[in-house]
């Protein structure tokens, strides 16, 4: 949509500075989440044994996504050279509708405002979601 | 007609007798005007929206979040007929204010995110999904009357 300004990387690198280390249970609850409120998004993880919350794959999994977001952090400066093999996975081999971007994203803003609510500022806010989506949109890059 | 178990039941109403209406209507207003400041475009005569420190601290901001806020009062109280209770304020909402009904679940997920922000450990998932479907019920009613 736009393009990150120099304040708006600022401050997403101070924010992921905050919550990095919470990385492993900021993924695993929004993917929790995303579950409950958004059901239908279980229909890429079919070939899971479990998908209850806390169970081993959406930990696992949560993790993985949020390895993603902290790579787009360390290459936020050129997110689609940086996400394009990324792209190129979730393209050709995942093939998740990019519509599902913007509902994980929105999972990750309610945990994020869950756990860091004092950190979660509106200013915060805007800046953290146009990243995410400038994240969504690198990666839908590869896609047609 | 919308079917709602207990547990959202339930849910819903423990949500709005816990949340503090002053706080959270003008925090909700604030924060979609912030994040997503095209919805400016409906208060321009709010006066000063320039920044966000503005933004939070705008009296017309807040005394509007805490009506919007209590606009959902109703179809707290009447949860099996959202759809007739809001019939009215869509029209409003279409006719007279020309709100882009997009804006409605922006609105949402900003109250979403704010009420998150507030219950803590009490906004679980099942919660998050409960509330959610009850906003997206109410989203869609207001949207019903336009043409």
């Amino acid at each position: 949509m736009t393009s990150l300004t120099d304040k708006d990387k600022a401050t997403v690198k101070a924010l992921w500075a905050k919550i990095s280390k919470s990385a492993d249970v900021i993924g695993a609850d929004a993917l929790a989440r995303m579950f409950a409120v958004y059901p239908q998004t279980k229909t890429y993880f079919s070939h899971w044994p479990d998908m209850s919350p806390g169970s081993g794959p959406v930990k696992a999994h949560g993790k993985k996504v949020m390895g993603g977001v902290a790579d787009a952090v360390a290459c936020i400066d050129d997110l689609t050279g940086g996400l394009q093999a990324k792209s190129e996975l979730h393209a050709f081999k995942l093939r998740v509708d990019p519509a599902n971007f913007k509902t994980l994203s929105h999972c990750i803003n309610v945990v994020i405002s869950n756990m860091f609510p004092k950190d979660f500022t509106p200013e915060v806010h805007v800046a953290f979601d146009k990243f995410l989506a400038s994240v969504s949109l690198a990666l839908s890059d590869k896609y047609r | 007609m919308v079917e709602w178990t207990d547990f959202e039941r339930a849910t819903i109403q423990d949500i709005f007798s816990k949340i503090d209406y002053d706080i959270v209507g003008p925090a909700t207003l604030a924060r979609c005007l912030v994040v997503y400041p095209w919805c400016q475009r409906y208060f321009g005569n709010f006066g000063n929206l320039y920044n966000a420190a503005a933004i939070s601290s705008n009296p017309m901001v807040a005394k509007h979040g805490t009506i919007i806020l209590h606009g959902l009062d109703r179809a707290v109280k009447n949860m099996d007929d959202i759809k007739n209770t809001y019939a009215e304020l869509s029209v409003l909402h279409s006719e007279k204010l020309h709100v882009d009904p997009d804006n409605f679940k922006l609105l949402t997920d900003c109250l979403t995110i704010v009420v998150a922000g507030q219950m803590g450990k009490g906004f679980t998932g099942e919660v998050q999904a409960a509330f959610q479907k009850f906003l997206a019920v109410v989203v869609s009613s207001l949207g019903r009357q336009y043409h």
